[in-house]
């Protein structure tokens, strides 16, 4: 193993809050091989983020490494600070997930390029620091006239690319990315990816590459890493671990992976539809008068019953089409009809009605659950103001919305931080279907969410739409989950709709170009198509 | 850059006659006749209280004598007060006091506030932060007069190092005791909030960035670190100097120094309208031009505000 970069041994990092202490990674022991992009893989908790930190010496006060992490023939735990400070950056860089927190917002790029390159080689001059910068920048794609731009006038893919540069300035021996790409959208994700990787032939050294995403790992990786719970569950070269996974966890990785699957579409007696959207517009007034288009004159139709996928980018005008049907966002012009009724023109109390007959599950469960009030309170109260149900009656109802959410009625009492967010997920559902809706917004319902968690949360949504047979506006970024739940699907790009069909024809044969580079940024949880499609993709 | 000041300039003018109006109509509308008290306890005779009232256009209408005022204001002219004094010459001999109490005061807040605050955020939860916290609180729940003068007994009475009053022994002598009373109620907000500031920036991401860049200790915490953490303090410091300039009517009181807020106490108990209305004037100018300040310095250390 002496090509080994870096090498994790039994290595133990425990926590302490508030008195106890809770062991986050337990025995971990892997290398990291010179030259090759090495993933480690896991879910939230799993240990996968602290055992990079410890790498380079950045665990938080509160924690407590053993073991032992050998880099250069020396152990980073016994180092001194000042040998940390001449560890990092220099030999061992890292990049974060949240790329435009990563970066000082006070300071230029400009700025802190020059700081890093200056910091790890005093001797080079102001100019020559700068001369550099520029080179790194052009590396990454930037042009140079965004040295003297502040972190928030660039978008997060280019805060993330200019991190890559800064992390690249002094050639490290190794990289560490802790989940690079999962803030982005997905064509900015397979942009930064593309810089990262080409990066592997400009510099000489290893690639650790932290992520949840098994598309991302099996398009950029060698070897991977299974982490679940503090310890490595397996170690094996990425063809081998995608074709055949030796653990159980793998395995079941891999499965809740969504690659969408057959669904038999509903039959459909459109009589009256369930949402009708017609030529909608949707502004905002910006700074100095100038109006902000979110939406652009969409038509849009969900029979009942229907599921129809609302896909697109951040800034798509995605969200912004539920928030209008819900009444949060101002139609500007065009019509909505919920269920033959029209929002614009109903009276305030028709509005109310009509506004009981949607339900809504929002991405983030923990925001959207009152911290304070019950989750039986959460569940009902839509049942006691709109229902008028009270008393014994309501706590049978609340205790059936929760039993078909799978969760134990018993439950009713418990306050959401007591859930895990699959659980919370599960209770925003069931609060969303209490009023018997026939229209269910469901806002990147399961973004928030671990993929094995993912999963059994959108089987639980299919299995309450094939019995309630409400319509579903099904928005989302996640090509793959749209495929697994959808009927049609509708693609949208800066707020206008540029293509919507069945599921299939849209999925398997896209017209619209937009659609298509959409479908080919999603990275699959196949190495050997990701290397077709790189391939395919460099060669322009 | 230009486009912000402009327009904070323009906000300035609204809220500056907004406010002048406000404080010339609450004195106006104070109960009580100021003219006819000039006479002490022999009464001035009717003919006598109506010339002076013409002389001062007290009869006209209130918005006429507003707009007069605001005539003599543009021209740099504070009026004269009752007795026929230059309001403008009175306050003249009195900022210099004021002035000299209020920096004296807010330096000695900066230095020992900031650098507690400083001091506790970098030593998180150890018994030093701790040690500040219950300091600072301690401290700024003695009442002012009580802190005065136990300070005068201890400092000037018994250990006669300090002046016990007045301002005959100049500066710094004679401003150290009263400007260490009046520093120690603003030091406890000062503190809290450069620790909290200090903890949030330690904290945040692009801070474990920079460690990972391998920069030094001092430059992530002397360069980074300060100059995030110094927006919101430099924030509150810029206020609480115009809080300061505003005069102190207590300190003031007790270690008897003629400064700004002595006089508005005065004016304001014999109903010395144009005196009362000269010195607000005054300090709404100064709180102001300092808000002025604080939002220039804010876009100046933060460029998101700058290009909002």
């Amino acid at each position: 193993m002496s090509d080994e970069v870096l090498r994790f041994e039994e290595l133990t990092v425990d926590f302490t809050v508030g008195g106890t202490t809770q062991r986050a990674v337990d025995g971990v022991s892997f290398g990291v091989r010179a030259g090759e992009v090495l993933a480690v893989v896991g879910e939230s908790g799993s240990g996968k983020s602290v055992t990079a930190l410890a790498a380079l010496g950045l665990l938080p006060s509160n924690a407590r490494a053993g073991g032992r992490i050998s880099f250069g023939g020396a152990d980073v735990l016994e180092m001194s600070r000042a040998e940390l400070t001449a560890l990092r950056g220099r030999r061992i860089a890292m990049i974060f997930q949240d790329p435009s927190g990563a970066l000082d917002p006070v300071f230029t790029i400009g700025a802190q390029l020059v700081e890093m390159i200056r910091t790890h080689q005093p001797s080079l001059s102001r100019g020559a620091a700068r001369e550099r910068a520029i080179e790194l920048l052009r590396m990454v794609e930037i042009p140079e006239n965004r040295l003297k731009y502040y972190p928030h006038q660039l978008s997060g893919g280019q805060c993330q690319r200019v991190m890559i540069a800064i992390a690249l300035a002094c050639d490290p021996e190794l990289l560490i990315a802790d989940e690079p790409t999962t803030a982005l959208d997905v064509t900015v994700q397979q942009e930064v990816l593309d810089v990262l990787l080409a990066m592997r032939s400009k510099i000489s050294g290893a690639i650790m590459i932290i992520t949840h995403d098994m598309g991302v790992v099996a398009d950029v990786a060698d070897r991977v890493v299974v982490m679940r719970k503090g310890a490595v569950v397996e170690t094996a070269d990425v063809h081998e671990l995608f074709d055949h996974p030796t653990q159980e966890y793998t395995q079941a990785l891999l499965d809740a992976v969504p690659r969408g699957g057959p669904r038999e579409s509903t039959s459909v007696d459109a009589d009256v539809a369930a949402l009708r959207i017609d030529d909608l517009v949707v502004e905002y007034r910006g700074r100095r008068g100038r109006t902000v288009q979110a939406v652009g004159h969409v038509d849009l139709l969900l029979n009942p019953g229907e599921v129809v996928g609302l896909v697109g980018e951040s800034g798509s005008g995605k969200s912004t089409i539920g928030k209008a049907v819900l009444g949060l966002a101002p139609i500007t012009s065009g019509e909505v009809h919920v269920a033959g009724q029209a929002l614009t023109s109903s009276s305030a109390s028709d509005l109310r009605k009509t506004r009981a007959r949607i339900g809504v599950v929002f991405q983030n469960p923990a925001g959207s659950l009152n911290p304070r009030g019950t989750i039986g309170q959460s569940v009902g109260e839509p049942l006691a103001v709109h229902g008028g149900v009270r008393g014994a009656e309501l706590r049978r109802r609340v205790e059936e919305l929760l039993d078909s959410v799978e969760l134990p009625g018993a439950w009713a009492g418990r306050y959401p931080h007591e859930l895990s967010g699959g659980q919370r997920q599960r209770v925003s559902i069931a609060r969303a279907i209490s009023l018997d809706p026939g229209l269910l917004i469901a806002d990147e319902p399961t973004s928030a969410l671990d993929v094995s968690v993912q999963a059994t949360v959108l089987e639980l949504l299919r299995s309450l739409q094939d019995r309630l047979h409400f319509a579903c506006l099904f928005i989302s970024h996640d090509l793959a989950v749209v495929d697994q739940v959808c009927d049609r699907v509708a693609v949208m790009s800066q707020g206008r709709l540029v293509e919507q069909g069945d599921r299939e024809s849209v999925l398997r044969a896209p017209q619209d170009p937009y659609t298509v580079r959409l479908l080919e940024a999603a990275p699959v949880p196949d190495p050997r198509e990701q290397s077709r499609r790189r391939g395919l993709r460099l060669a322009g | 850059m230009a486009r912000f000041t402009i327009r904070r300039l323009i906000e300035l003018v609204l809220v500056f006659f907004g406010v002048t109006f406000a404080i010339y109509a609450a004195v106006f509308a104070l109960p009580g006749d100021p003219i006819s008290s000039l006479g002490g306890d022999q009464p001035l005779s009717p003919a006598v209280v109506e010339r002076i009232r013409n002389l001062y256009h007290l009869n006209d209408p209130l918005w006429s004598q507003y707009l007069r005022y605001l005539g003599h204001l543009l021209t740099g002219d504070l009026g004269v007060d009752f007795r026929g004094r230059s309001v403008a010459e009175r306050l003249a001999s009195r900022w210099p006091v004021t002035i000299r109490l209020a920096l004296t005061a807010w330096v000695i807040q900066v230095v020992i506030g900031v650098g507690l605050g400083l001091v506790a955020g970098l030593r998180k939860n150890t018994w030093i932060d701790r040690g500040v916290l219950i300091l600072t609180i301690l401290i700024a729940s003695v009442p002012i007069f009580v802190m005065a003068v136990t300070a005068q007994l201890v400092f000037g009475v018994k250990l006669s190092l300090l002046p016990i009053a007045g301002v005959t022994d100049g500066w710094p002598t004679s401003y150290l005791l009263p400007a260490t009373v009046l520093a120690i109620y603003g030091l406890a907000a000062v503190a809290r909030l450069t620790r909290g500031s200090v903890v949030d920036t330690m904290s945040s991401d692009f801070v474990r960035a920079l460690w990972a860049k391998g920069l030094s200790r001092r430059r992530v915490i002397g360069v980074h670190v300060l100059r995030n953490s110094a927006i919101p303090v430099l924030t509150y410091l810029a206020i609480d100097l115009g809080a300061l300039l505003g005069g102190a009517v207590v300190t003031e009181g007790i270690f008897n120094l003629p400064g700004v807020g002595q006089l508005l106490f005065e004016s304001i108990r014999v109903h010395e309208g144009p005196t009362v209305v000269g010195i607000a004037t005054a300090l709404i100018l100064i709180f102001l031009l300092t808000s002025l300040v604080v939002d220039l310095l804010n876009s100046l250390l933060d460029p998101r505000i700058r290009h909002d």
